[in-house]
């Protein structure tokens, strides 16, 4: 009994300081490579921008993450739980993830010289239920954003299907 | 191959469609990765064999979307969509379909 007590606590405190450790790390990786990025917009239209047609190249890019949760931010969430009301240490969770899936898609999207990215789109998928002790607790999710990159070539291309 | 999830492709004409085109892959998870991942789940953070195991299974299902439209003669697939669905504890189903072109 007494030995559970110590396991769980001692759970509660690796988890708290890594997991801060490893958001915090996280957010400011995060702000710095968006800063980076800002040029090349993500869009959610479907139709390109009004420019010769003919010298534009697409391609589909996309970016995806499978992120964690920690001990301590599940063990808070399950209390909450109770209560019911926002999930805080959630929300930071589904934050991180989406923003590092998109800032993948713009890399990838960087690499192709793409001066836009088309009709982004978002999906998240909660994997490894199985893990979780409790039925239907959130263990990692994984984002997926994926997008048409469209960028300039300079030579004129045939007009073919 | 051209990819793309609009409904055209800029720059080119589409000439035909020959229909829907589709690529799907399920994966079981590695039990020695699952431990791993638990452990994870203490300390939180990404799970880097994760990324990596869906994005191939991913490319996976793209690949065997991109045979069928090469089968028909098609040279793009546009509108592809990419789903996601766990079909029993611990696998998961990647599945890719478009419209080839």
């Amino acid at each position: 009994m007494l030995l559970d007590i110590i396991i769980l606590i001692s759970l509660l405190a690796l988890g708290y300081y890594f997991g801060q450790r490893a958001e915090k790390k996280h957010y400011k990786s995060i702000i710095e490579r968006e800063n980076q990025l800002i040029k090349l917009p993500l869009v959610a239209l479907k139709t390109p921008p009004p420019i010769k047609q003919y010298e534009v190249n697409a391609a589909l890019v996309t970016g995806s993450v499978v992120i964690s949760i920690d001990f301590f931010k599940k063990f808070i969430a399950s209390l909450k739980m109770l209560f019911g009301g926002r999930l805080t240490t959630y929300e930071s969770l589904l934050d991180r993830a989406r923003r590092e899936a998109l800032l993948r898609l713009r890399e990838q999207a960087k690499i192709r010289n793409a001066f836009v990215v088309l009709n982004t789109r978002i999906e998240t998928a909660s994997i490894s239920k199985s893990s979780g002790r409790r039925e239907g607790s959130i263990g990692s999710i994984e984002v997926v954003a994926y997008g048409t990159a469209i960028s300039m070539t300079n030579r004129r291309r045939n007009i073919t299907s | 191959m051209i990819l793309t999830n609009i409904e055209e492709v800029p720059g080119r004409r589409i000439l035909e469609h020959y229909g829907l085109v589709q690529g799907n892959t399920i994966r079981a998870k590695h039990v020695g990765k699952d431990i791993l991942a638990s452990i994870k789940n203490i300390f939180g953070g990404e799970l880097a064999a994760y990324t990596e195991l869906l994005s191939e299974s991913r490319k996976e299902a793209t690949d065997r979307m991109i045979q069928q439209a090469e089968a028909m003669g098609a040279n793009a697939i546009i509108n592809v969509r990419y789903s996601t669905s766990s079909v029993a504890q611990g696998a998961a189903e990647l599945y890719a379909y478009g419209t080839a072109v």
